[in-house]
């Protein structure tokens, strides 16, 4: 499957296609982030039961805490 | 007659809008100097500058306002801050504190002199909640900033407009991304100070039509950026921003005693109420008892049971080579009692 991340043109292959799966496959599960797919922010309770499609526009922002 | 501003002026078409503009920046590490060195180049009237470390070797490959001097007389951060950017434009009224920003020490500091802007240049998610109730409290705007390997991240919070930091996490992240763990270069930082700065500018200036609403992160290896609008979050519950607000970091009881500091193997202790010590008294008794000691009038050093502490004059102790915070409580009080 052909996704834009955070810019950038990404090919993935996911057993089940969800954002919780994709977040699995960045290392980024359970971690602080915000989701955004096609311009609206997905609520951390809908991340398991949002599907991710080909050609969707996907950011993901980690939040970080060093300075 | 010089024109330093000149450039500036130029672009902002306007006579230097920041002359009398006071910002509050919390930390002076690798964002705080960037930012400070920013804010004073472009000529804010005052800035303020708490930080609670001294400058380390490990900090100068990205901390752009110290210098091996100042790393060899493990100069206060805030004092060597001061003095470096002074050289940069004597305009500006600096003032150094050298302070672990809790509730108290912060809440002195807005009663003082109430900022026009609140900077973040922590490390660390505990000062950024607490910045985050002062900005509410006081209804003053503050900038999120954090990087970490080559990662960055930004926003800006305006009270009564955006949500704030505790409206986009409920908990405090805990998952160790931190300097320790995953390192950090330069350029992480100079990008995230970029974004921070020129909101600054922006929010100093006063052009708020202008100012970003959005979460904005990157990673200059991964080649990322990318951008968020955070409206929607906005939670009216929210016991920071929200109609009820307790405004819960401002509580010295939700403070915690020892912190691992980032990127230093080390942890900082402070007495649970504020002790003033006389370092050279403290530093003649501990040689009489062969320890050797090291002062600079600003802090002592000196190895202890085989590791170094550092003890500041407002009672907070640094004790290197150690992540236990049991082990660094216990030192302490072996120490001091």
């Amino acid at each position: 499957m052909n996704i834009v991340i955070n810019g950038k043109h990404e090919q993935v292959a996911l057993s089940e296609p969800t954002l919780i799966n994709l977040l699995a496959e960045y290392s980024l599960q359970g971690k602080s982030v915000i989701v955004e797919a096609n311009g609206q922010i997905v609520p951390k309770d809908e991340l398991a039961s949002t599907n991710v499609k080909d050609g969707d526009r996907i950011e993901i922002v980690q939040f970080v805490g060093g300075g | 007659m010089h024109n330093r501003y000149s450039r500036q002026e130029l672009f902002l078409k306007e006579k230097q809008p920041f002359a009398n503009k006071h910002v509050l920046l919390v930390g002076a590490g690798a964002l705080g100097s960037a930012l400070a060195e920013m804010l004073v180049r472009a000529g804010i009237g005052r800035l303020t500058i708490i930080d609670r470390d001294y400058v380390d070797w490990t900090n100068l490959q990205r901390q752009q306002l110290y210098k091996e001097q100042d790393a060899q007389e493990r100069l206060p951060k805030a004092e060597a801050a001061k003095k470096r950017l002074e050289e940069i434009n004597s305009d500006v009224f600096i003032s150094a504190v050298t302070a672990d920003g809790g509730p108290e020490e912060l809440s002195a500091l807005m009663n003082a002199h109430l900022p026009d802007l609140l900077l973040d240049g922590t490390d660390n998610f505990e000062t950024r909640f607490l910045i985050n109730d002062l900005s509410q409290k006081y209804n003053v705007p503050w900038i999120y900033g954090a990087c970490v390997g080559s990662q960055g991240i930004s926003c800006v919070i305006v009270p009564g407009e955006t949500p704030c930091l505790a409206c986009l996490l409920d908990v405090l992240p805990a998952e160790g991304m931190t300097c320790d763990t995953a390192g950090i270069i330069a350029p992480a930082v100079q990008m995230t100070t970029a974004i921070q700065g020129a909101e600054a500018l922006k929010i100093l200036a006063g052009r708020w039509e202008e100012v970003s609403r959005e979460l904005v992160s990157f990673d200059l290896w991964k080649n990322t950026y990318s951008s968020i609008k955070i409206a929607s979050l906005k939670k009216a519950s929210c016991p920071s921003c929200g109609k009820e607000a307790s405004h819960p970091y401002l509580s010295e009881a939700n403070r915690t005693r020892t912190a691992v500091l980032c990127g230093r193997d080390t942890v900082q202790v402070r007495p649970s109420e504020e002790r003033a010590f006389n370092l050279s008294q403290l530093a003649l008794t501990m040689e009489q008892h062969g320890t050797k000691v090291k002062t600079n009038g600003f802090l002592l050093s000196a190895i202890v049971s085989g590791k170094r502490i550092v003890l500041f004059q407002d009672g907070r102790m640094l004790i290197h080579g150690t992540k236990n915070t049991a082990d660094a409580k216990k030192l302490y009080q072996q120490l001091l009692g």
